[in-house]
């Protein structure tokens, strides 16, 4: 964590090592730290090893996808015909997830060492930081800290641009945001081709979350096999990952852990456990997009891409949102379904229609005014949105209604029974 | 095997298609229509209706038709329950915000999201009523279109025909989600040379042309292949007639002319064709007027002027006229046993070229008329002022349908027209004559196309196609046979004027063929 508590002992700091400390946003305080040595030993380096490194170390996107990144780098023309884009992801906008954020406040130079690594692995000349545009403190930070790097000459011939997100959700899928950065409406794009063929500006493009990029750094400075040691659980997920832990917890923030960490112990020994007087009901383990996980669930859960989906859930971005038994699953449910809603790009008919009908259902259920064919109609629409359009936003929306219907169907009987006092007016 | 082609199945149909091609066409082969929305052929693929989930073997996920190209071995299941299933519920969907009122609606019977709910919609909506559907006021676009945005489907076909085919990105998608709506330029009009294809484009009744607005229904309308007399581009249409009336045009897709658009000259170009102040029966000059009489009188008076006639005759046509009736005049004047020394001449109104950007060679034609190229192929004149000139010394003026006629000849003058103009009073004798939407016909565009038309309404009274009140002619005087239809007057034209060699309406069909290169072609 380190900002605003110090690390607890069972975290593993590397990327939040120093959050907190002001300094480490100067260039000059960055480079006391250690920082762009790996740079200036990377950009000596064959783009090809640099890759290579990067595959070995079993590093996978921390965007919410989990893809290799290694991997999706050697995706790139090897022979270079055309101009080469890298594309930073830092349109963090997943409710209830917080990691790049502190990334980009606390340690701008971490991202932009990382970016001037990946850029240099794929041969990109030109790298576009997307900062999402409600982040104006990290922008502004960001900002400082690419002018004093670019007056220091650290990226050779690399050039960097930040680019603002004008407040759209969708615009951090990925081919969305290179829409959005060519000026045009965040359509996410139909694929393939895929950006490694055809991305920003029609050019190869390889795009990485902010988190995956500060990651690389160590990666090369350390050593891929130190990297694949930090694994408590499955070899397939390595490294360390920051959880934005927020809602009914003691202590919320971002904790960094060793891949495979125990969900439990990061709950109730690192954020203090739930408010006094409280028991967990529930927790969405990798941001507003993935099934909701029950108490047992989460207290099985081993914090990794594998760990999780053998909950029942996915890693997601890291975003672990936390109910206590005070929570109505019903009114959570409704407000993530309400997001979606408002967040869908009217693309894909799935999605513009079925979001916002199913958030029209759960509103007249919480209005107490539910049919008893609600539920079922829920399931059906949720199963017609799911793995049918461009992009996984209306997936994201049907995900939690499912999850949280299975799991928490109890809570939605009482609206529809009258048991429950209404929380909505009709 | 060549390299080039694909083989795979459809439904289980075998279908082989040249590499690169969509699945959604490669199932047209197949005689399998996968039900679609923002898929047109003529604008780039979105990819966002989801209406042509198909399942493909071997994939795990439901594939989209219109964005899947066809690979070698490739097995596609459009019938299979989960695509169904998919395919009703994006339907489903689209009803939710999608107002019932088809019996208001223009699009109602031509609509493709009441033929695909008829084909795969479910009976009954879930939406239950107490929820409100989506409700934003109708707007104007433009000259010519009118956006109803409470039966938009966003299918966004007339985005993108605006932004990639007329180049002038006035409209777009304006906010997301539910809340979404066609949204056009603050400080700009839909008012492109060819913006209305849109209303032509729009899958539902949400653009609507208000030329057409509440008009006619849909089964109402009879429909037949024309050629746009617009201008030299020649564009393939379709009149719709209603009761004999025609009520709009539209294009027919040709891929060599006009691909799937009209410009909106064209599109308004038929009141003309419905004109009440026709001439219905055959005039002749007796006593010193023009008086009615029957075809037989009519024809044995002008022929035996044409007998006794002799020197110099003059032909000034329309380039509206059909090949045939081009040709049956100048046989008429000039043809062998004829002894008369003909010229023959016509005029063509000129306007501004009008290009569609995202389509070669496709344009408004600044040459505001439909036959100029197939005139100047028969010996027509460009020079008309000095034709005109000529005709005052003439034994013989035959004039064919050119209303802006006006000519002092000491000859005689036969008229051959639709309408009866001031300029005409002085005729010999008026030979009424179908207009171009009742008769069959060819037409020759600038690129040397043959195209031909066909009858759409009947012609007014006596009126009888030029081809025929001419052939009649030259029957009486004993050059030529007795023809039975357009058809038989292109055969004979093919036969005797170089350029046409070899062709006939069979092997013009419904697309149109280039006459002969190198046959005189003008550039």
């Amino acid at each position: 964590m380190g900002y605003p508590h110090k690390p607890h002992p069972k975290e593993t700091v590397l990327l939040s090592k120093h959050f907190g400390e002001v300094d480490a946003r100067t260039y000059k305080g960055w480079v006391k730290r250690g920082g762009y040595e790996v740079l200036h030993q990377v950009l000596t380096m064959e783009p090809s090893k640099v890759t290579d490194v990067v595959k070995e170390s079993g590093l996978r996107g921390r965007g919410g996808a989990g893809f290799p990144t290694g991997l999706k780098w050697s995706f790139m023309p090897k022979e270079k015909k055309k101009p080469h884009y890298l594309c930073v992801n830092a349109d963090e906008s997943e409710p209830g997830t917080f990691k790049d954020r502190e990334i980009m406040r606390w340690t701008p130079h971490a991202l932009l060492e990382g970016t001037a690594v990946a850029a240099h692995a794929i041969q990109a000349e030109v790298a576009y930081i997307y900062i999402r545009g409600e982040f104006t403190e990290p922008y502004a930070i960001m900002e400082r800290a690419l002018t004093e790097a670019n007056a220091a000459g650290v990226f050779g011939k690399i050039k960097i641009h930040l680019h603002r997100g004008a407040g759209a959700y969708i615009c951090g899928e990925e081919t969305a945001l290179m829409n959005s950065i060519e000026g045009k409406r965040g359509n996410p794009r139909i694929k393939p081709p895929f950006p490694a063929a055809f991305g920003v500006f029609g050019m190869p493009t390889t795009i990485n979350n902010v988190e995956t990029l500060a990651a690389v750094p160590h990666i090369l400075q350390n050593g891929a096999a130190w990297y694949k040691r930090l694994a408590l659980s499955s070899p397939k997920s390595t490294g360390t990952k920051l959880f934005s832990v927020c809602g009914h917890i003691q202590k919320p923030g971002n904790y960094e852990v060793t891949m495979g960490f125990p969900l439990k112990d990061l709950l109730y020994e690192l954020c203090g456990g739930m408010p006094p007087g409280r028991t967990l009901k529930a927790c969405i383990p990798g941001g507003s997009s993935v099934p909701i996980l029950n108490r047992e669930e989460s207290e099985r859960c081993l914090l990794d891409y594998e760990g999780v989906v053998e909950q029942g859930s996915m890693l997601g971005s890291g975003g672990v949102i936390v109910f206590d038994d005070s929570a109505d699953m019903v009114y959570q449910i409704m407000r993530l379904a309400r997001f979606y809603a408002h967040e869908s790009c009217a693309q894909c008919t799935q999605c513009r229609e079925g979001t916002a009908w199913a958030t029209k259902i759960l509103e007249r259920i919480l209005a107490g005014q539910g049919k008893a064919a609600d539920l079922d109609l829920l399931l059906d629409l949720s199963e017609n949105m799911t793995g049918k359009t461009i992009c996984v936003l209306s997936d994201s929306c049907a995900a939690p209604i499912v999850s949280g219907i299975k799991k928490f169907g109890s809570e939605f009987e009482a609206y529809l029974s009258g048991k429950k006092h209404p929380v909505l007016a009709a | 095997m060549p390299d080039d082609v694909v083989n795979l199945t459809i439904d289980g149909v075998p279908v082989s298609v040249p590499k690169g091609t969509l699945v959604i066409e490669a199932a047209k082969q197949a005689g399998v229509l996968v039900p679609h929305y923002c898929y047109h052929p003529g604008l780039p693929v979105a990819g966002l209706c989801r209406m042509c989930l198909v399942e493909i073997e071997k994939q795990p996920k439901l594939a989209i038709a219109c964005a899947t190209q066809a690979t070698e071995g490739m097995v596609v299941k459009t019938q299979a329950e989960q695509a169904k299933r998919a395919r009703t519920s994006v339907l489903e969907f689209l009803l939710i915000n999608h107002p019932l009122d088809c019996p208001i609606c223009d699009q109602a019977g031509e609509c493709e999201l009441q033929d695909f709910t008829f084909q795969e919609g479910r009976p009954a909506t879930r939406y239950s009523p107490d929820y409100a559907k989506r409700f934003n006021p109708v707007e104007d676009f433009g000259p010519d279109v009118l956006y109803v945005p409470n039966r938009c489907i966003l299918c966004t076909r007339c985005v993108r025909f605006m932004e990639d085919v007329a180049k002038e990105p006035v409209l777009n998608v304006s906010e997301r989600g539910d809340r979404a709506y066609i949204g056009i330029h603050p400080d700009e009009r839909l008012d492109h040379p060819w913006a209305g294809n849109v209303v032509d484009l729009c899958p539902v009744g949400s653009l609507l042309s208000k030329d057409f607005l509440h008009k006619a229904r849909a089964w109402e309308l009879d429909k037949t292949a024309a050629v746009c007399t617009g201008c030299s581009q020649g564009c393939n249409v379709t009149l719709d007639t209603r009761e004999n009336v025609v009520v709009r045009v539209r294009p027919r897709p040709n891929l060599e002319v006009n691909r799937y658009f009209i410009c909106d000259h064209g599109r308004m170009n038929y009141r003309w064709m419905n004109r009440g102040d026709r001439i219905e029966a055959p005039l002749v000059r007796r006593d010193g007027e023009l008086r009615a009489t029957d075809w037989d009188e009519a024809v044995e008076h002008v022929a035996t002027r044409l007998r006794g006639a002799a020197g110099r005759a003059v032909a000034l046509v329309s380039p509206r006229a059909s090949t045939e009736a081009l040709f049956l005049a100048r046989e008429l004047l000039g043809g062998g046993g004829a002894g008369l020394d003909w010229t023959g001449a016509f005029q063509v109104v000129m306007g501004e070229e009008a290009p569609l950007p995202g389509v070669p060679d496709l344009a408004l034609r600044a040459e505001r008329a439909p036959n100029g190229t197939g005139a100047e192929l028969l010996g027509y004149r460009r020079d008309y002022p000095a034709v005109l000139a000529a005709a005052e010394s003439a034994a013989v003026v035959l004039v064919l349908d050119e209303p802006e006629v006006a000519v002092r000849t000491a000859g005689a003058l036969i008229y051959v027209g639709t309408v009866l103009p001031e300029g005409a009073r002085g005729a010999e004798a008026v030979l009424p004559i179908a207009n171009v939407a009742e008769e069959d016909g060819t037409f020759v565009n600038r690129d040397g196309r043959v195209q031909r038309y066909f009858q759409a309404k009947p012609a007014p009274g006596m009126a009888r196609p030029a081809w025929w009140v001419l052939s009649e002619l030259l029957v009486t005087l004993r050059r030529g046979e007795h023809l039975a239809s357009a058809s038989a007057a292109f055969d004979v034209l093919a036969e005797r004027v170089a350029p046409f060699a070899g062709l006939s309406y069979s092997s013009v069909g419904l697309v149109g063929q280039r006459v002969s290169v190198g046959a005189g072609v003008p550039a």
